[in-house]
C-alpha cells in the first residue's frame, strides 16, 4: 500500500519538527522513519529534509581566517591532555590533536586514529591503529604514542582530570608498531566512546612541554598565549582529506556575553560560543548572523538528600516533584534554552534514551497533600542556589512561588559561586547541582547513582541498580544494553531524589559566512569540536 | 639641593618601600582567608579529597603559609617571582606578555589626560565665571557622574555595532597594520580619559582659583599684570603641590583600576591577569600582579610629593 503525499497537509510545523528533529541529531534514516509515520513516501521525503538541512549542510569552501570567541579564558587555558578541563581546552584539544575515536550525534563512537577496537569479554581489548598518521613535528604515530598518551592519564602523580574514568585501564602495552592491547579492570564494553571524550588525545611520545602543541590534528599551534589567545594554522598533512577547510582558526576568550555580541555585531569575529536568551532576539533579528541551538549539554537538577532531613520523609520528596513546573521552567527561566526532562540523566539524543519514562505532571493540589503528610506547610524549608548551577536562583523563584500558593514555605538562600561546588553540593540536604553531558550511559550513571558513587547527589541507594549496572557495562549485545539502560532510567527516575526539570540547550553565534556546524548533544561548537568540519564562505 | 629635600626624599622612599612589604603581607594573608584553594579551584567540580591532596602536594601548597610566603618574598628580592600554579608557567612570562599592553594603554591615556584636563582646568580658572568656565565645570560633573561600564557600552553600540567605524574589541591580531592599532585603541582610551580627567579639571581649577584669592596674587593684580601673567606667572607655581597629587592619584589606577575597559573591549592587560588569579587562588600571580598594582601607584604618590617638595618655595 503506498500513501499519495498530500502536499497541502504539510505545514510549516512539520518543517520544524524536521528541522528540530535534525538538530537533535537524527538521522536520515530517523528522519524517513518520521516521515513515513507521518504518511510520507520515501521518494518526497527527501526533499522536505533537504529544505530543512539546507542551513545544515552545504559545500564546504577552503581558506579564510576564522575568529572565534569563547566565553571563558583565563590563565589557566592549557595544551596539556592531563590538565584541560575548560571548555576552551577542550576546544585545544581537538583542534591540535586526535583521539583514537570520536563520538557522533548519538554519542556511538567512531574511528578516528583507531583503524578498529577487538575485544572478546570487553575487558582485554586490541587497537588497531591508522597507518601513516605523522605529528606535526614529522613524527610518524605509532603505538608508544598511544601507550604514552593513554598511561599519563592514569599516573596519579600528574593529576589527570580524567583520571577517574583512566585508572580502570590497569594495562596498556604496545604489541606491536601498530597495535596497542588494553586490559581493564573490570570489563565494560564502553571503551571506545571513553577514548573518544575530550581527554584522550595522543601526544608523541615522551612530550612533557606543552607551550606549544605537537599532535595530529587539522591544526598546528601558531601561538598560544594562556588567557590571551590561539591561533592554529592548516596542517598541510592532516591524514583526512576532506577536513581542515579554512587557512586559521583563532580563539580567544570573552566572558563579557554583551561583549561578545557586539563584536559579532560589528562583524570582528565569526562565532561567539554559548550565548543566553537575552542575546537571541538581536540575533535573530540580523540578517548576517545565525544562532545553532543544540539541545542538551548539561542539566540543572533539585538534589534531595534522602538520608537528611527533610528529604527522610518520602511525602517531602514526592511533593516537591509534583511541585516543579517544567513548563514554567522551560518558558520563563530557560525561554526556549531547554527542553523538559524526566528526572534522569540520559539524554534525548543517546540512542539509550527510554521514551517511556514520562516525568510526573505538575499538580499543586496532590504536592499540598504529600507536604500536608509530612507536617511541612508553614515551615519554612531551606533551598540552597548560586549561579554556579546554571539559571538555579530562577528555578527556585519558580519553584518558591508555587510553594507559597499551597502555603508551602521555601526559603530561598543565594550562595555565591566561588566555592559552590565545595561547601554546598551534595552537602546541603535540598539544593541544585548542575551536571555537564558525558558521553556514555554508564559515566553518568556510575558517577551518579551507583550507590557509593562520591556524586551520588540524593544518597539513592539500590542493590539491584548497582548490580544491573555491571552487568550492562560489561555486555556487548546492544540491546541487553539499550534494555538495562532503559530500565536504570525508570529506576531513578522514580526513586532517586534528583529532580531534573530540563535539559539546558546551549546556542552559539555565527556569521551566515560559516558553514559546516552542526548542533551535538555534548554542549556548544559541535561538542567542543569544529575545526575538522568549520568553513568560511569569503 | 639642600640636605633638608634630600632628607624629606629619602624618607618618602624608605616609606614607600615598607608600604610594598606591608601590602605583600596583607594581600598573601587575605588570599589565604579566602574560601577554597588553588587545588580546590582547579579542580572544581570533579574535586575529591585525594585528588585535592595529590595536587597541593604537587603545588607545594600542603606547607604552611607562612613558609610559603618568605618563600616567595625571597624569590622575588632575588628577581624570581615563582611558578603560576595553575598555568604551570613562569609569573613572569605571563606578566611580560601583559605588562606592555597595560603600560601603552595607560602611557597613551596620560599622555592625553594630563595636557587636556590641566589645560581646561587652567583656562577655566583665567577665564573664571565665563560661559567657557561654566560649559567645562558641568561637563567634568556629567562625566564623573556617568559610570565607566556604560560610557564604554554606549560607544561600542554607537561606533561599533551601528556606524561600524571602529572595532568592538580592541584585541589586536598580532599581523596588526598601524592603522588597526590606532582605530583599536580610540574607543578604550575615550573612555578612561573621560574617566580620569574630570577630578583633575575640577582639582586644578580649584586649587588656582584658591591661589587666585591670595594676597600676593591680588598684590600682582594691583601691580597690573594681565589675568593671564597673574594666573600663569604668579598662582600656578603656588598650586603645583595639589595639582600634582590629583594628577598622581587619578592616573595610579590606570594599571589595576582598568578591569570594566579590559572586559568590555576585551583588552588582555594586567587587571584581568589579576582578577584570573584570585578566582583561582594562584598565590604568586596575584602577589607578583599586586606588588606591580602597587609600585605603580607608589611611583606616582612618591613622584608627586617630591614635585611638590621641590616645588615648594619655603624649601627652596
Amino acid at each position: 500500500m503506498t500513501h499519495q503525499f498530500d502536499k497541502s497537509r504539510w505545514s510549516r510545523n512539520d518543517d520544524s519538527a524536521v528541522e528540530n528533529a535534525i538538530r537533535r541529531g537524527a538521522t536520515r534514516r530517523d528522519l524517513l522513519r518520521m516521515l513515513a509515520a507521518g504518511g510520507v513516501v520515501a521518494a518526497t521525503a527527501g526533499t522536505f529534509i533537504g529544505s530543512a538541512q539546507n542551513a545544515v549542510a552545504q559545500t564546504p569552501k577552503r581558506g579564510g581566517a576564522l575568529r572565534v570567541a569563547l566565553n571563558s579564558t583565563s590563565t589557566a587555558d592549557t595544551l596539556d591532555p592531563v590538565r584541560a578541563s575548560a571548555q576552551g581546552d577542550y576546544m585545544r584539544m581537538s583542534t591540535f590533536y586526535n583521539k583514537l575515536t570520536v563520538l557522533d550525534n548519538s554519542f556511538t563512537p567512531q574511528m578516528e586514529l583507531a583503524e578498529s577496537f577487538d575485544t572478546k569479554d570487553a575487558k582485554v581489548w586490541t587497537i588497531k591503529l591508522k597507518t601513516g598518521v605523522t605529528f606535526h613535528n614529522g613524527k610518524t604515530m605509532d603505538s608508544a604514542d598511544v601507550v604514552y598518551s593513554l598511561s599519563r592519564h592514569v599516573d596519579p602523580k600528574l593529576t589527570s582530570r580524567a583520571n577517574a574514568l583512566a585508572k580502570a585501564m590497569i594495562k596498556i602495552e604496545a604489541v606491536d608498531k601498530n597495535t596497542v592491547r588494553i586490559e581493564l579492570d573490570q570489563p565494560n564494553a564502553d571503551l571506545p566512546a571513553i577514548l573518544g571524550t575530550y581527554h584522550f588525545v595522543i601526544i608523541p611520545e615522551g612530550t612533557t612541554e606543552f607551550t606549544k602543541a605537537v599532535g595530529t590534528g587539522p591544526y598546528m599551534t601558531e601561538v598560544f598565549e594562556p588567557g590571551i589567545r590561539t591561533v592554529g594554522k592548516r596542517n598541510p598533512n592532516y591524514f583526512k582529506s576532506d577536513a581542515a577547510f579554512v587557512d586559521s582558526i583563532e580563539m580567544f576568550g570573552i566572558p563579557d556575553e554583551n561583549a561578545r555580541v557586539n563584536a559579532l555585531l560589528s562583524g570582528d569575529i565569526h562565532i561567539g560560543a554559548s550565548m543566553d536568551a537575552r542575546s537571541a532576539p538581536l540575533i535573530k533579528n540580523n540578517p548576517a548572523l545565525r544562532l545553532m541551538v543544540a539541545p542538551g549539554g548539561s542539566y540543572t537538577n533539585l538534589n534531595i538528600r534522602m538520608d537528611m532531613e527533610p528529604g527522610s520523609k518520602k511525602d517531602f520528596i514526592d511533593g516537591v516533584r509534583a511541585l516543579i513546573n517544567r513548563d514554567a521552567i522551560n518558558r520563563a527561566v530557560l525561554r526556549g534554552f531547554g527542553e523538559p526532562h524526566n528526572d534522569q540523566p540520559i539524554q534525548r539524543a543517546s540512542r539509550y534514551f527510554n521514551a517511556d519514562v514520562v516525568p510526573p505532571t505538575f499538580d499543586p493540589e496532590r504536592a499540598k497533600h504529600h507536604f500536608e503528610k509530612a507536617g511541612l506547610i508553614g515551615v519554612g524549608i531551606p533551598l540552597i542556589c548560586s549561579e554556579a548551577a546554571k539559571a538555579s536562583p530562577d528555578m527556585a523563584m519558580v519553584l518558591q512561588q508555587d510553594a507559597a500558593k499551597i502555603g508551602v514555605k521555601i526559603d530561598v538562600q543565594r550562595m555565591p559561586a566561588d566555592g559552590y561546588w565545595s561547601n554546598q553540593w551534595i552537602k546541603a540536604p535540598f539544593h541544585f547541582g548542575n551536571i555537564n553531558a558525558r558521553p556514555t550511559a554508564d559515566i553518568l550513571f556510575s558517577l551518579l547513582y551507583k550507590s557509593d558513587a562520591a556524586w551520588n547527589e540524593s544518597r539513592y541507594v539500590d542493590a539491584k541498580f548497582d548490580k544491573i549496572l555491571l552487568e550492562a557495562r560489561g555486555s556487548l549485545d546492544e540491546a541487553q544494553r539499550k534494555q538495562i539502560y532503559g530500565e536504570m532510567q525508570a529506576m531513578v527516575a522514580k526513586d532517586a531524589a534528583t529532580i531534573i526539570p530540563a535539559y539546558i540547550a546551549s546556542a552559539d553565534a555565527m556569521s551566515t559566512k560559516v558553514g559546516g556546524l552542526n548542533p551535538h548533544p555534548l554542549g556548544m561548537l559541535q561538542g567542543y569540536n569544529i575545526a575538522d568540519t568549520v568553513w568560511l564562505d569569503a | 639641593m639642600n640636605k633638608r629635600i634630600l632628607e624629606m626624599i629619602g624618607g618618602r622612599l624608605a616609606i614607600a618601600i615598607l608600604s610594598l612589604f606591608l601590602v605583600s603581607l596583607a594581600v598573601f594573608f587575605i588570599t589565604e582567608l579566602l574560601p577554597g584553594d588553588t587545588a580546590q579551584e582547579l579542580l572544581g567540580q570533579a574535586v575529591t579529597t585525594e585528588a585535592a591532596a595529590q595536587l597541593r602536594e604537587t603545588l607545594g601548597l600542603d606547607r604552611p603559609a607562612i613558609l610559603r610566603y618568605f618563600e616567595w618574598i625571597f624569590g622575588l628580592l632575588t628577581g624570581d617571582l615563582g611558578y603560576s600554579h595553575v598555568s604551570d608557567r613562569p609569573v613572569a612570562n605571563l606578566v611580560a606578555e601583559r605588562l606592555p599592553n597595560s603600560l601603552t594603554l595607560a602611557a597613551i591615556t596620560m599622555a592625553i589626560t594630563i595636557p587636556l584636563a590641566l589645560g581646561l582646568g587652567i583656562f577655566a580658572a583665567i577665564w573664571k565665571g565665563s560661559i567657557f568656565d561654566r560649559a567645562i565645570s558641568s561637563a567634568a560633573i556629567m562625566l564623573v557622574s556617568f559610570p565607566e561600564f556604560m560610557i564604554a557600552t554606549l560607544l561600542v553600540m554607537w561606533l561599533s555595532v551601528y556606524m561600524q567605524w571602529l572595532p568592538a574589541l580592541s584585541f589586536i591580531p598580532a599581523t596588526a597594520d598601524f592603522r588597526t592599532i590606532v582605530l583599536a585603541f580610540i574607543m578604550p582610551v575615550s573612555v578612561l580619559v573621560f574617566g580620569s580627567c574630570s577630578q583633575m579639571i575640577r582639582l586644578s581649577r580649584a586649587a588656582i582659583a584658591d591661589a587666585m584669592a591670595t594676597p600676593y596674587v591680588e598684590m600682582a593684580m594691583l601691580k597690573g599684570a594681565s589675568r593671564s601673567r597673574m594666573v600663569l606667572r604668579h598662582a600656578l607655581p603656588n598650586a603645583v603641590a595639589p595639582i600634582v597629587n590629583s594628577v598622581a592619584l587619578s592616573m595610579s589606577g590606570l594599571l589595576g583600576g582598568v578591569i570594566i575597559v579590559e572586559t568590555v573591549f576585551n583588552y588582555p592587560g594586567l587587571a584581568k591577569l589579576m582578577v584570573d588569579g584570585v578566582s583561582t587562588r594562584d598565590m604568586p600571580l596575584i602577589q607578583t600582579c599586586s606588588m606591580i598594582f602597587c609600585g605603580f601607584y607608589l611611583v606616582l604618590i612618591t613622584a608627586a610629593d617630591i614635585i611638590a617638595i621641590l616645588s615648594n618655595p619655603r624649601l627652596r
